[in-house]
């Protein structure tokens, strides 16, 4: 999958869980841009598990701060199958 | 920046509360009984306590805590890997394995302690835990600490979990995989669907832990716990559990046939790192222990209560959690109701736990009831009245 779908896939998800348009950027951050607190980003995760089927440890969340860190971590579950 | 400055927006929300609703922080005064205290200067009935049965007054116990201040002193003052393990303790991890009917056990110095002792050691980097997202923080923290890669799934959806299972099983045929849950959920009071859950975990090879901290005492014909009633407890690996709900003292335990537990005593570092139980504590969990087994009648006054009082609170139309047990959680969708209820609550004389996000488990904000046996029905009614005085929505 491209970087650019999995970014139209996290647009869509983010949404759903926020319940408002959002327009992201790669440098988006997930608590001061979106304000995603912490409920609000375990949904989110446990929407892009089903989505891309994958699972992703929560241990990596303390590491992503923006979109880009986001995708890119998906993109590496991808590849890893 | 100060070192303060991070907790900006945590202070400002709390002055919001204080000046919309006053203090939010009780403070007991003066401890009447298992069931009744003196607030703001006032007499209220304690319907938020975990106290399930009541034995924190209980003279057998009060008694045999006293004991064993005058005979080992208040405290222990070192590790168990030190001065700390008295005959006491031993003698204690003895009767929690026979009352379990199981091989081993570890007393820890409080329940938090346990979870964190167990999932920072039993697991490591190279294992991996899938856990109920409901799960209590001391789960969660223990595998902070141990550095596990942590997956979760949805509250009780068994679906969901073997989902996950089935990946991380494709993905790592060999890795040891522990499956965390509750027996009885402390938010919502709701069971896990054990059997389901044992059905999937021997499916897939994993290990299975339940932390019985809400359901010691509570549930099961002996009162051993969910894997009692649910007739599991030989599929069940690791049972943990409080010494500060059913048992009326504080400290916290791990049993299992797994004889090699004992190793975790000399790779743990929420076991070596901290003073043990004081002799008091100790006294007063075997009493209780004791107890439960001799007096089945506090588990049946302890059900009478609870389903009167899910059922009187569901009558009056106030959103419950999914099923009745001591743990009676009404729900609020707005944390502003919420508070004006439990502030109103308490002006009659109930007291009952304020549970706001995010320590909530949807968002949502709840006012916790929880019921003992040692409440009286003319309490349940009272707790039931001043619940009526105010509308669900």
């Amino acid at each position: 999958m491209k970087r650019e779908e999995i970014f139209e896939t996290l647009e869509e998800i983010l949404a759903e869980v926020l319940q408002k348009e959002v327009e992201i950027r790669p440098e988006t951050t997930f608590e001061a841009d979106l304000e995603v607190d912490s409920l609000k980003a375990m949904e989110i995760l446990a929407a892009v598990e089903d989505r891309f089927d994958i699972t992703v440890p929560i241990n990596v969340l303390n590491e992503i701060k923006t979109v880009a860190d986001f995708a890119e971590e998906i993109e590496k579950l991808l590849e890893e199958g | 920046m100060g070192i303060f400055d991070k907790f900006a927006r945590l202070a400002s929300q709390l002055e919001q509360v204080r000046a919309a609703f006053g203090g939010i922080n009780v403070v007991i005064e003066k401890i009447l009984s298992p069931t009744e205290a003196i607030v703001n200067g006032k007499k209220v009935i304690l319907a938020g306590t975990n106290n399930y049965l009541g034995l924190t007054f209980d003279k057998e116990c009060i008694e045999a805590a006293c004991q064993a201040i005058r005979e080992e002193g208040t405290g222990t003052t070192g590790s168990r890997m030190a001065n700390g393990t008295y005959y006491s303790h031993v003698i204690l991890e003895r009767e929690l394995s026979e009352f379990f009917d199981k091989k081993a056990t570890i007393v820890f110095t409080t329940g938090y302690t346990a979870n964190l002792a167990i999932l920072s050691t039993l697991v490591g980097r190279e294992d991996i835990v899938l856990l109920d997202a409901d799960c209590h923080a001391s789960i969660y923290d223990g595998t902070r600490l141990g550095g596990v890669p942590v997956y979760r799934f949805r509250h009780n959806d068994v679906e969901d979990l073997e989902k996950r299972l089935k990946r991380l099983r494709e993905k790592q045929p060999q890795a040891n995989i522990l499956i965390v849950i509750e027996g009885l959920y402390s938010m919502l009071g709701d069971r896990a669907p054990l059997k389901e859950i044992v059905a999937v975990k021997e499916r897939y090879g994993a290990y299975l832990l339940i932390d019985e901290a809400h359901s010691l005492g509570v549930l099961g014909e002996r009162g051993r716990g969910l894997a009692e009633e649910a007739g599991v407890e030989d599929k069940v690996d690791f049972i943990v559990g409080t010494f500060s709900k059913s048992l009326a003292s504080i400290g916290g335990y791990c049993t299992s046939d797994y004889e090699e537990l004992d190793l975790l005593r000399y790779a743990s570092r929420p076991y070596v790192f901290t003073a043990s139980l004081s002799p008091a504590n100790i006294a007063a969990a075997r009493t209780a222990l004791r107890i439960i087994r001799e007096r089945p009648e506090l588990k049946e006054r302890l059900w009478q209560n609870a389903l009167k009082l899910y059922g009187r609170l569901k009558e009056m139309g106030f959103e419950l959690g999914p099923e009745p047990s001591p743990i009676v959680a009404v729900r609020f969708r707005e944390p502003e109701r919420a508070l004006s209820v439990w502030k109103g609550l308490l002006e009659q004389g109930v007291y009952v736990n304020m549970v706001l996000p995010p320590a909530t488990p949807d968002g949502s904000a709840l006012l916790r009831a929880s019921v003992s046996a040692a409440h009286r029905p003319e309490q349940i009614e009272a707790i039931s009245e001043a619940f009526s005085s105010f509308s669900p929505a």
